[in-house]
């Protein structure tokens, strides 16, 4: 065992009296500390009571209990010792000081730590504490002051901003430009996430460009993503901080490092789905969980139309309906689609859309009775071609336009084959706590047996997303892409 | 009792600071208003006890005794036994703290004295302003970046 010190120290642009304000709240390192999610006292005991015991609960999970041992205003200098820590230390005490630099009026921070730990451990103890804590506070708190006195009066986790992606009007892939978001604190029932994958999906085109009204403008896109809980609000039941959940809901917001969200929308991932699975997965699968569940009913024996089945939800319904008994038919606009359809999304045929007679073939393959339910979300181009595919009292499943609106249709033309129609809408199915549990569950159990297939395909850096679009509306993507924060 | 504080960044490692400001006999070379010193009695500059005789460049001359210097808290500390200014008691601290991010230097410059209400609040802007925060940014002027 040997006693280890560690010494950082940095300049802050900003007078001693703004810094001191924020760092002398021995109940406020929250607000300026990344990773800690948490910050109580025992007894409620006010921050500058000196003896005060506090509890830090870290976005890791990790608690520690830490006792202030002296506060001076004069000098502008905090004391505080370690009770309780998940780490290899003991005897650690810890002293954060400033001093005003008149030159400039500007701000010395100094904060020293010495401790305990077996030889083994000290340098690594060392490094965690002077990198991953010291450091990494300094550097946060001078960008927290470099936006002015109003980003320190609020919680800084939690009632911060993020970097994210910001749309200020509606265009093509290069109206998402890198910004800063707003993460506000966590109100009642919500909590503030760290993402650690965003899904993109189609209805961010629609977002991006207005077709949608789901966006604010300016605004954030995104309805998917996984991460973890830095901060719970009040009344939050089920969650802890550190917990991993994903999320694929409206409103907009994921395209940012971090986001509050309401508690009720999340999904637990279990230990055996990874981050970039759930984000590339959630909203493409339980989408075509409540399309094959829900609304089309799969039976053994159907014969069952997917359209783009190399696609975003296509290559979800595929194999999960062939799963659920299904005889499927795939199309596809590439014969290096169809391969993909047949050989990794169990397709039992592959129809390319760029036959103009596809139809036809659909109806030859089906022995000339046509497909009991047909998924199409295409739209305008595809929609009177899955008409005439369809079997007599077929089901006909309306559930996007990736290809161009739909415009007005007329009904009575169904009656041809005694159709029925269906224009389901995600937030309609999705839209309690009870339906999203419903469709995780069913979604993991054929993630895990590896009915469906769920990594994504592509992955861009989230500052990237205007590229990531691109590729999504070139047509050139097969399976997910997620954006990585 | 009149209380001087000044306090600068000089973009410079501490231990290259302190080569210049433990120096009790070497204000000529990093305060621009002092024209020569010398120690008296031919004592090193860094025995405490040693008393430095210097010039100003307006004439005016001064005694000062070092009273404390410590190479480990990169700190030193001396008195004025005799001067030209209205004032008694004079003590005065430098301090350097080395600032781990960029290896940069934080130095303080403190002096408390006795002066009357009419003569201080010139005193103290003259020392804070023309002599302390003169000399660290000719420091900084010096070793910026070296």
């Amino acid at each position: 065992v040997r006693r280890v010190t560690v010494t950082r120290s940095t300049v802050l642009n900003t007078p001693i009296g703004t810094a001191w304000a924020l760092l002398r709240d021995f109940n406020g390192q929250s607000r300026w500390q990344p990773g800690v999610a948490e910050s109580r006292t025992d007894d409620d005991a006010p921050g500058d009571l000196v003896g005060a015991v506090r509890t830090l609960r870290l976005a890791d999970g990790a608690v520690l209990r830490e006792q202030l041992l002296a506060l001076s205003d004069r000098e502008h200098t905090a004391r505080w010792c370690i009770l309780d820590a998940p780490l290899p230390l003991h005897g650690y005490v810890c002293t954060l000081s400033l001093k005003p630099i008149t030159d400039g009026d500007r701000t010395l921070w100094h904060w020293n730590a010495a401790f305990s730990a077996p030889d083994a451990q000290a340098d690594a103890l060392a490094a965690l504490i002077g990198e991953g804590v010291f450091e990494t506070a300094m550097a946060h708190v001078g960008r927290l002051l470099a936006r002015g006195p109003a980003a320190i009066a609020a919680p800084l986790v939690g009632g911060d901003t993020a970097d994210g992606i910001v749309v200020s009007r509606h265009g093509g892939p290069e109206v998402l430009v890198p910004g800063r978001v707003a993460v506000p604190p966590p109100g009642p029932g919500q909590v503030t996430l760290r993402h650690t994958a965003i899904g993109v999906n189609f209805i961010d085109v629609y977002c991006r460009t207005g077709y949608f009204d789901l966006m604010p403008i300016p605004g954030t896109p995104g309805m998917e993503a996984a991460g973890v809980i830095e901060v719970l609000g009040t009344d939050v039941a089920g969650f802890a901080p550190g917990d991993r959940v994903a999320y694929a809901c409206p409103p907009t917001g994921a395209y940012a490092t971090r986001r509050t969200i309401d508690a009720g929308l999340l999904v637990p991932l279990p230990a055996d789905i990874p981050d970039e699975v759930a984000a590339a997965s959630l909203l493409k699968g339980m989408t075509a969980e409540f399309l094959l569940h829900e609304i089309a009913r799969i039976r053994p024996g159907d014969a069952v139309l997917v359209h783009a089945a190399a696609g975003g939800v296509g290559s979800f319904l595929a194999p999960w309906a062939a799963h659920l008994g299904a005889t499927v038919i795939g199309t596809v606009g590439s014969a290096e689609k169809a391969r993909i359809a047949l050989r990794d999304h169990a397709c039992a045929h592959a129809v390319l859309l760029s036959d103009p007679d596809w139809p036809a073939k659909v109806k030859t393959l089906t022995g000339g009775r046509g497909v009991s339910v047909a998924f199409d979300a295409i739209g305008k181009p595809t929609f009177w071609g899955s008409v005439a595919a369809l079997a007599v009292r077929g089901h006909l499943v309306s559930f996007g336009q990736a290809g161009g609106d739909l415009g007005a249709v007329e009904v009575a033309r169904l009656a041809g084959s005694s159709l029925t129609l269906s224009r389901p809408n995600y937030g309609h199915y999705m839209g309690t706590a009870a339906d999203v549990r419903r469709a995780s569950a069913r979604l993991f159990d054929v993630l895990r047996r590896g009915i469906v297939r769920g990594a994504p395909a592509r992955s861009f850096p989230l500052r990237e997303a205007a590229a990531a679009h691109r590729a999504l509306e070139s047509r050139a993507t097969t399976g997910a892409t997620v954006l990585i924060p | 009792m009149a209380k001087v504080y000044v306090s600068s960044i000089i973009d410079a490692p501490a231990d290259k600071v302190w080569a210049y400001v433990r120096d009790f006999n070497g204000l000529p070379k990093f305060m621009p208003a002092v024209a020569e010193s010398r120690i008296e009695g031919n004592r090193p500059a860094d025995q405490v006890g040693c008393v430095r005789n210097f010039r100003m460049k307006d004439g005016q001359k001064l005694r000062e005794q070092l009273l404390a210097l410590s190479d480990y808290d990169y700190t030193q500390t001396y008195n004025i036994l005799e001067c030209g200014m209205p004032l008694s008691n004079y003590l005065a601290t430098v301090r350097l703290m080395p600032v781990t991010d960029g290896n940069r230097t934080f130095a303080e410059w403190t002096a408390e004295f006795d002066a009357s209400p009419a003569d201080a609040p010139g005193l103290v802007a003259n020392i804070g302003t023309n002599v302390f925060l003169a000399a660290f940014h000719e420091l900084q002027r010096m070793l910026a970046g070296k």
